[in-house]
């Protein structure tokens, strides 16, 4: 399989954390103008593998040659320097420095040794133009949306004339026109003769540009393949050491909001807040799972935030059951049976510290207040029955969340939502980075919760997620609800032409 | 797998870093035990125990008392630099009441802690529901308070004679010093306050993501803002046993500086002070280090110019040791030079 | 009716002129060096207002804040105000040859209270007007030396490292006993010129060597730490072990009184009369010698429980 001289190549590579094997002994190479995927589910390595690669991690064996010659990188800026230019699964920009000073963190422009903003600004302003995405450079990265801010992340990565490019999981927010600029510019810079590494779990991105694929499992290297002459039945088949039964839509208990004899559970009359979201109505009837879709920034993660209390509704009112109810901060929206599962993992979601078996009962132990400690058996218990459920890859739990691979992260955030039992359930994008085995389990609990009668608000930049699960989806474009679609209607392309067109 | 086991146990932060403080108490009382041998003499004297050893625990007291409420602060991501000045106004203000006004003694603790306690309350308005950095808001305190309490007590330093107060500090409960009981009590109750509720968990998960906690449903600003209550509270406890101690409100000096021994302490027993994990246990130890260093150098007798430099000196040591990523720095630095060495 | 008016007009402008002529009313700024420092300072402070008071002086008071450069905008402020003249008791030694300058220029007299400074010209301040400390070390060396019959086992509770009395008082004590070979300081270290520090090292000393039995504090604070420790280590102050002491602060002489505190070198902060005196007589145009030594008595425990109904501090 090994061409000549590739760029990089990697021999024997071992990396063991407490109680894991992250990596053992595995080969890696990457050609000149190459895109290759690197796949495998939620803690096979992908990762850490990278993380060797650009010295974030110290390896245990193995050694790393680049353009032939041998090198051992001790910190990201040291690979930056060799021609290794990452995006890191976790955005790691700093959200209160401005987007133009993010892309230009650690190289800034100097002009007679002062810094030249003007050139700063105008050379970021271009390179994010490559990505088709126009941002006001000049202010601060936390101002914008976390696909914004992973599009900055790419757009800081793609700028700099590397040898070779680490896309770890980039499209994991990004909806499907942020993924075409993406990839063009990809090609461009394949055409330009760059290595490309780039980590996905959607299946569609792998065969849709990559030429060869690396798949791990567990740790391991189990298989090279050239895309061209791979199936994705065979690659699923790899990565999960077993085969993989595609996922039947669930049948629809609930009926249609229209249907008599729905139960309403919540009604939402022309809540609005400036800037986030105009004034929209929205019902939820009481097991029904209903979607969101828009483009990014569209305005989905507002109404979750507006409904939860994060953010607080300038108008409108929500009533629940028939009653209208003011919900002003995440513990009365807790109180009142409700749970967000946010998008953010890193800022909203994990607590790094803490170890999995807690941050899996804190919202639960949070609803019952401080004085009545959930036992450490029930914690136990409770924390055990979400990792076999969601087959989240861990030795033990009471391993510290943040050392847990980012899709198995993501897991145990959706698992404290879950644990809590709500009767409406916000999701937005629970499925961020996870596995498609994992995937197809949380679209299928998705169902069961609303067979049990469980209201589901669900987002998601995947639409054929969307489809799959939701009895109705609410369409949203630039801050407002711009209509809803049901039962048949709903399908992939009827939404996404409802999107850019407005016609029903 | 053994190995492993172990290393997983160490990187576990709350044991590991305990064992490192642990590990530099020790070696404290080793160099003692090589060097200072008369820190180990114990004697019994009218019923109760007398040595350097029973000195250090019970020098230690005020700041642990301080520690254990700082703990709780730096967990959730804060500091309090007041404690104390907070100290030295529940001894001015239960003395001056007891001396001046000719109060009982009971009701002027009672004053004198209440009034600590609500200069921790206003912190925790400040931090919690203003959102003043916490620096800040206890830096006023830290100024504020020396000033009430010098206020109060007319500018003067008062002394007093009291049997029952002068037993705060003084007196001996099972063979020991009296305020080597408080602090058992209050560890204790914290420990469980803590351990046995969900106050600790959510004190650390505050401290460590303030906005994930919030989505979670946990009352940021209540943990917030109870911890600079307890802390003054703790303060106030340790201004009456300072005060006792030497039988007089020395208003203008009493606890000076005691905050950032509180706060080495807690550093030394292993809670970062990024917020998150904390160990009361640790800041029980790590106290105990700082006093046990003190000692050590005045029985020592080392010359006085020297003492500050030997303390920070130590501290700097231990604090270093603990850091994951200056040992992974010495580990790497000593492979690369054994490298060199064999080819 | 009108006339009457007049009359008593011209009599009260008369009086006016009369009272201006025979006692002309200084004003006078006192840059008090401020900060936490305990009784000594509060009491000189208190000697400065009651003798402002007493002579009819129009004081103008500033707290240095333990600053140097607060000091020195006060005595900005002073010149501004046109004093005529200034009380300054520094913070520091050095640092003050512009702002005296400025002083010098507008003619207004400084006279230094209870520390000295260090400068190129001397004519810049009138004298500086403080105790000896290197005296009052030696003199309470020399006391204990007699009383210990030329031979003692000392501790020493220094003072704050780096201030002047207490590197005075060690060299002055250090003089004192310099001509008894048997009298061996064997353990010194700081107190800070606090009771509960010299409290904590006395006791740690006494636990390191049990043949201590004279101890030389260099403030009256620490001393009574000092004692307290001694007895919680089951001996006698005063009587087991000798206390000697500087300051004399009435706690001091009620523990002379009760026999625990041996002996104690006055070092008198009231200072307030005769830093008036002084600088009123400058600015008549008197001269006085670069320091004028305000004497301290030395008293021992007999003396003390007379001395106590006078004691203002
Ligand atoms: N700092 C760490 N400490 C302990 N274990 C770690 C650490 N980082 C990673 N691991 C473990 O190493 C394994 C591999 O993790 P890695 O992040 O490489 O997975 P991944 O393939 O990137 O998964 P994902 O698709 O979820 O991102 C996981 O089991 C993870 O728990
Ligand atoms: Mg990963």
């Amino acid at each position: 399989m090994p061409e000549a001289d590739p760029i990089l190549s990697m021999r024997r590579i071992s990396k063991s954390f407490p109680g894991v094997h992250a990596l053992d002994k595995v080969d890696f190479a990457l050609q000149r103008g190459e895109v290759r995927a690197l796949m495998g589910e939620n803690g096979a390595g992908k990762s850490t593998l990278i993380k060797v690669m650009t010295g974030v991690e110290e390896r245990d064996e193995g050694r790393i040659f680049l353009d032939g010659r041998e090198i051992d990188p001790h910190s990201p800026h040291e690979a930056q320097e060799l021609g290794i230019s990452t995006v890191y699964q976790e955005v790691n920009l700093i959200p209160t420095l401005t987007v133009a000073e993010n892309i230009f963190l650690g190289r800034q422009p100097t002009s007679m040794g002062s810094l030249d903003w003007k050139k700063m600004n105008s050379s970021a302003v271009a390179a994010l133009d490559r990505l088709n995405l126009e941002l006001n450079v000049k202010r601060l990265l936390s101002d914008y949306s976390l696909a914004v801010q992973q599009m900055v992340a790419i757009a800081r990565a793609v700028d700099v004339s590397a040898k070779m490019l680490i896309l770890d999981e980039p499209t994991s927010s990004l909806s499907v026109e942020e993924v075409e600029q993406l990839f063009a510019v990809m090609r461009m810079l394949k055409a330009e003769g760059l290595g490309i590494v780039f980590v996905t779990h959607f299946l569609d991105q792998v065969f849709d540009i990559s030429d060869t694929i690396t798949v791990l499992r567990g740790g391991q290297l189990v298989g090279n393949f050239v895309t061209a002459s791979t199936t994705r039945v065979q690659l699923i088949a790899t990565m999960m050491g077993k085969e993989l039964k595609e996922l039947e839509r669930g049948p629809a208990r609930v009926a249609s909001p229209d249907a008599p004899g729905a139960e309403s559970l919540i009604e939402i009359k022309g809540l609005a807040r400036k800037g986030s979201i105009e004034p929209f109505d929205l019902r939820l009837n009481k097991g029904e799972v209903l979607g969101l879709a828009g483009l990014l920034g569209a305005g989905r993660t507002e109404i979750a935030n507006l409904l939860f209390g994060i953010d607080k509704a300038e108008q409108g009112n929500v009533s629940i059951e028939g009653e209208e109810t003011n919900i002003s901060s995440p513990r009365k929206a807790i109180a009142e049976g409700f749970a967000l599962c946010p998008e953010d993992r890193k800022s909203a979601g994990i607590i790094g510290d803490l170890s999995i078996r807690e941050n899996i009962f804190l919202a639960l132990q949070a609803s019952k207040g401080w004085f009545r400690l959930i036992s450490r058996k029930t914690q136990q218990e409770i924390a055990e029955r979400y990792i076999t459920m969601l087959s989240i890859s861990t030795p033990d739990a009471d391993k510290k969340i943040k050392e847990l691979s980012g899709g198995n992260q993501q897991k145990a955030i959706v698992a404290r939502w879950l644990a809590l039992h709500p009767r409406f359930l916000i999701l937005d994008e629970p499925t961020r980075g996870i596995d498609v085995g994992a995937k197809m389990e949380i679209q299928n609990l998705i169902l069961s919760l609303s067979r049990e009668g469980i209201s589901i608000l669900f987002i998601s930049s995947e639409l054929s997620e969307v489809v799959r699960c939701s009895q109705r989806v609410a369409v949203l474009r630039d801050h407002v609800k711009i209509g809803e679609m049901s039962g048949d209607q709903i399908d992939e392309s009827a939404i996404m032409h409802y999107i850019a067109e407005g016609a029903r | 797998m053994k190995a492993s086991k172990f290393k997983r146990f160490m990187s576990q932060g709350n044991v590991g870093k305990l064992m490192w403080s642990v590990l530099a108490l020790a070696l404290l009382l080793v160099f003692n035990a090589l060097f200072t041998p008369v820190i180990f003499n114990m004697k019994i004297m009218d019923g109760h125990l007398f040595g350097s050893l029973i000195d250090i625990l019970n020098r230690a007291t005020p700041v642990m008392l301080m520690g254990i409420g700082m703990t709780l602060v730096i967990a959730t991501g804060g500091i309090d630099i007041s404690v104390g000045s907070v100290s030295a106004v529940s001894g001015s203000f239960t003395t001056v009441l007891l001396v001046v006004y000719g109060l009982p003694l009971a009701y002027c603790i009672v004053v004198g802690l209440a009034v600590a306690t609500f200069l921790g309350f206003w912190n925790g308005f400040l931090v919690a529901r203003v959102g003043v950095q916490p620096i800040v808001a206890t830096l006023i305190m830290l100024a504020l308070a020396r000033g009430i309490a010098t206020l109060f007590a007319g500018g003067q330093t008062i002394l007093f004679s009291n049997r029952a107060y002068e037993f705060i500090a003084n007196g001996f409960l099972f063979g020991l010093p009296f305020p080597i009981t408080i602090v058992a009590v209050v560890f204790v109750g914290t420990a469980l306050l803590t351990r046995k509720t969900a106050l600790g968990l959510f004190v650390e998960s505050v401290g460590c993501n303030p906005v994930a906690s919030r989505y979670s449903g946990i009352n940021v600003r209540s943990i917030k803002w109870a911890v600079y209550v307890f802390t003054a509270f703790c303060a106030g406890m340790a201004g009456l046993i300072n005060t006792s101690n030497i039988k007089v409100a020395d208003v203008t000096r009493s606890g000076e500086g005691l905050e950032l021994d509180a706060i080495l302490a807690v550093v030394i027993g292993g809670t970062s002070l990024d917020g998150g994990k904390f160990s009361l246990a640790g800041t029980i130890i790590g106290a105990l280090v700082m006093q046990t260093l003190t000692t050590t150098i005045l029985t020592r007798g080392m010359p006085v110019e020297f003492t500050r430099v030997i303390k920070a000196l130590v501290v700097v040591l231990i604090i270093l040791i603990q850091s994951e990523s200056f040992r992974k720095r010495m580990r790497n630095l000593v492979w690369r030079k054994a490298h060199e060495v064999a080819s | 009716m009108k006339r009457k008016l007049v009359v008593l007009l011209g009599l009260a402008l008369c009086l006016f002129v009369a009272l201006g002529a025979s006692a002309k009313t200084y004003t006078i700024g006192f840059a008090q060096t401020g900060g936490n420092e305990g009784a000594w300072r509060d009491a000189e402070t208190a000697s400065v207002n009651a003798a402002a008071k007493d002579m009819g002086i129009n004081l103008k008071f500033v707290d240095g804040q333990e600053k140097q450069e607060v000091q020195i905008a006060a005595l900005r402020s002073f010149i501004a105000q046109g004093v005529d003249g200034i009380l300054l008791a520094p913070v520091v030694a050095t640092g003050w040859d512009e702002v005296l300058q400025e002083c010098k220029q507008a003619n207004i007299p400084v006279v230094l209270l209870d520390r000295g400074i260090q400068t190129s010209d001397d004519s810049l301040y009138v004298c500086k007007i403080t105790s000896d400390f290197v005296q009052e070390g030696k003199r309470v060396g020399e006391w204990l030396s007699k009383k210990m019959g030329g031979k003692a086992t000392i501790a020493e509770l220094e003072g704050t490292p780096g201030a002047d009395p207490a590197i005075m008082r060690q060299k002055g004590f250090a003089e004192g006993i310099a001509s008894y070979p048997g009298m061996k300081i064997v353990l010194s270290q700081t107190g800070n010129f606090n009771a509960a520090d010299g409290k904590q090292v006395m006791e740690a000393f006494l636990k390191a060597n049990s043949r201590i039995n004279a101890v030389f504090a260099q403030n009256d604070d620490m001393a009574m730490g000092a004692i307290q420790a001694i007895q919680e280590a089951g001996k006698r102050p005063g009587k087991d072990i000798v206390v000697v002491s500087i300051d004399g602060t009435r706690p001091a002489f009620e523990a002379m009184a009760k026999g625990t505190l041996n002996a104690v070198c006055e070092c008198n902060p009231l200072l307030g009369k005769i830093g008036f005196e002084t600088l009123i007589g400058a600015i008549n145009g008197q001269t006085y010698p670069k320091w004028v030594i305000q004497t301290d008595g030395l008293y021992e425990a007999s003396q003390a429980k007379a001395a106590l109904p006078t004691r203002k501090y």
